[in-house]
């Protein structure tokens, strides 16, 4: 059954309209690809389904496990399993990464009904997931993200998902940025966490990531709606052929 | 016109001048203490208190924000109420305490440091010159000269190094407003490591007035931290000066901060007068309702080869109102100065407001020196990025309320009084909530 049902969306972000009417439903289990030519919607689509503020549904819906998540703010949406890992992950000065961590994973619980990780589970669970991702015990008492390369930052995204455990991951341009080294311990980090009852949706506007992470469906992306879906191998033929021939559709 | 000639005088000023009056015959002190008050009750007269066309005061505008002058004190008790509320912030740290209640110095069981009382020590201390600190010009420094009711004394020997924190404590007690004029001399002699807190505190819903000055000589190869811990009522008005001269190769750090009061001006005048010091002067201010707090800073190097970091913060709710003006001047001869003053306010209302007012006058031409100034809300980016972990909206302002508060607190050396002053933050944050 699908985990994520997106219907007829339509967005506005500062009167512009971004998103035209996009329909999308992803399996539970499925790591769905979307391709898409820049300013075809692709960001837009990874904030909204994060509940991003300034990001007006004007039509449609937003269904996880059948359940409308339009109305919930980011918090309530982490809780219900919701992650997106950011294109530019943010700096947040004075927050060390493992406060940030014990935080997040303590309230998400916590809306949840669930009891919190005893110190010791805890430091244990990090202490594994970024072994796996090389991230240093020094950059997880560092602040969040502050003084990190490119490539430390998105493996700090994906420490958070493997810590966080989302049933919807939602990737965005998670390979912008990386050289091919960095790329391929991040691509391991999320190939890691594939799992029957995890979803993925990987925004990227290349296929090289998809050669590394191979999703199982592949959507394009145009002009605010989805204009193409297939197989792993539609990306291969749009790193072929270019974007070109959606240009003009969905006008 | 003659803008010196101001023929009408506020209340508060008439109240200041008729005080004066009434009490210069029973004011402590000697005959030279006598001639010192009535110089500066001279200056008053003329000058009234300070006002927005003073540049130093533009933002607070003590005509405008002191209605009335209260009563001078007279001698409080330190019953067990002002006590609890001295204990409020500073209550687990390890201190030699020592209480100026209304002005006055309490000589109480619990100081183990070697204290006396000001006027005590001036008529002991021929060598000492009142008044000659640098800020002393100052209308508020003036003011406190007239009314001086007391305070204290103390000297930390030659490389001495008292193993607690000395705590001077300025309490108010009394059940109705009147007003306090403590001065305090600190020597901290040559090689000398001493960590001195000044805190301030009174009763709610008092509007007590305060005016207090200290002046603090530190000798060469000396290290000093000073903490002000602001906690006053919240209808008190208080006006501290802090004029510190600074030897040669001292690590000097100085800290302001401020919960408490309705209308707080932290005024600090330092002068570096020997080469090779490192000063750090910082201040943390937690702002709600109509709370109107200044730190003015007049950062003199007069000596070159030092190095100051001046860095405040304020974080503001309500219709709270923060002031910061920094000037440094670097001196001619005072080559090899390096001095960055970085001022930094987080407004958590619309109607919140923050002045921030750096200044730089070099007069060397070897020197660094910069300077800069921000206000604004809480990142929306950064929110959105702590809630899209499944923080709740409210945890996540905290945290980063914290943070942005956190880094210079942060930066107190004292294990005890850092996580006492985090403490009082977070409690601060967990009331907003």
């Amino acid at each position: 059954m699908s985990l994520l049902e997106v219907k007829n969306l339509h967005v506005e972000v500062e009167d512009k309209k971004i998103l035209n009417g996009l329909t999308l439903s992803v399996e539970k289990g499925q790591v769905a690809a979307i391709m898409g030519p820049n300013g075809s919607g692709k960001s837009t689509l990874a904030y909204v389904l994060a509940g991003k503020d300034n990001y007006n549904v004007t039509e449609g819906d937003i269904l996880l496990d059948g359940e409308s998540i339009l109305e919930m703010a980011p918090d309530e949406r982490a809780a219900k399993g919701v992650f997106l890992a950011f294109q530019y992950p943010v700096e947040v000065p004075g927050v060390a990464t493992m406060t940030f961590l014990r935080t997040a994973l303590n309230a998400q619980r916590k809306t949840r009904g669930e009891p919190e990780f005893s110190t010791p589970d805890f430091m244990k669970l990090v202490r594994d997931s970024a072994a796996k991702l090389g991230v240093s015990q020094e950059m997880l008492r560092r602040a969040v993200n502050v003084g990190f390369s490119g490539g430390e930052k998105k493996r700090n995204e994906i420490l958070q998902m493997a810590i966080l455990q989302p049933r919807l991951a939602v990737l965005d341009e998670t390979d912008s940025g990386l050289d091919i080294d960095a790329l391929k311990i991040v691509a391991e980090g999320v190939n890691r966490l594939r799992s029957p009852e995890r979803s993925m949706i990987v925004i990227t506007h290349y296929q090289r990531l998809l050669e590394f992470i191979v999703p199982d469906v592949v959507h394009v992306l145009a002009k605010g709606k989805v204009v193409k879906s297939g197989g792993k191998e539609l990306a291969l033929e749009l790193e072929a052929k270019g974007y070109a021939e959606y240009a003009g559709e969905a006008a | 016109m003659n803008a010196e000639v101001r023929a009408i005088k506020t209340t508060a000023e008439q109240g200041l001048a008729t005080t004066y009056a009434s009490a210069c015959d029973t004011l402590p002190g000697d005959t030279a203490v006598g001639s010192l008050r009535a110089a500066a009750f001279r200056k008053f007269e003329t000058a009234g208190l300070p006002h927005r066309r003073v540049e130093q005061w533009k933002y607070t505008d003590l005509r405008t924000l002191m209605r009335d002058a209260k009563p001078l004190a007279g001698v409080g008790e330190l019953s067990a109420q002002a006590l609890a509320g001295l204990s409020n912030i500073l209550a687990g740290v390890d201190a030699s305490l020592v209480t100026v209640v209304n002005g006055r110095y309490v000589p109480g069981a619990k100081s183990d440091v070697d204290v006396v009382d000001l006027f005590k020590f001036l008529a002991a201390s021929p060598d000492y010159k009142l008044d000659q600190a640098p800020g002393s010009e100052d209308a508020a420094f003036g003011l406190n000269t007239v009314f001086m009711t007391g305070g204290v004394a103390l000297r930390a020997k030659k490389s001495a190094s008292p193993a607690k924190p000395i705590h001077i404590a300025h309490v108010f007690s009394g059940k109705s407003a009147a007003s306090m004029y403590p001065r305090s001399v600190v020597i901290v002699e040559p090689g000398a490591h001493v960590t001195l807190v000044e805190s301030f505190s009174g009763p709610d819903g008092i509007d007590y007035q305060v005016n207090s000055a200290l002046e603090l000589v530190i000798g060469d190869n000396a290290q000093v931290d000073h903490i002000k811990v602001g906690y006053d009522g919240d209808a008190a008005l208080r006006v501290s000066t802090l004029g510190v001269t600074v030897g040669a190769k001292v690590h000097y750090k100085d800290f302001a901060f401020t919960t408490g009061g309705a209308v707080v001006r932290n005024q600090t005048f330092a002068r570096f007068a020997g080469e090779h010091t490192q000063a750090t002067i910082a201040g943390a201010s937690l702002l709600k309702a109509k709370q109107h707090v200044d730190n003015t800073l007049m950062i003199n190097h007069a000596a070159g080869h030092c190095d100051s970091r001046e860095q405040f913060k304020a974080v503001l709710d309500g219709q709270s109102h923060s002031v910061f003006q920094g000037k440094i001047i670097v001196e001619p001869h005072a080559q090899k100065t390096n001095s960055k003053m970085m001022t930094r306010a987080l407004l958590l209302s619309d109607e919140a407001e923050a002045d921030n007012k750096p200044e730089l006058e070099i007069f060397a031409d070897d020197v660094v020196c910069g300077h800069g100034a921000t206000a604004g809300a809480l990142d929306p980016g950064l929110k959105f990025y702590l809630m899209s972990r499944g923080i709740h909206e409210k945890e996540a302002e905290a945290l980063l309320i914290q943070a942005f508060i956190g880094e210079t607190i942060e930066e107190i050396a004292h294990e005890g009084i850092r996580q006492a002053l985090m403490f009082a933050a977070l409690k601060w944050l967990g009331a907003r909530a």
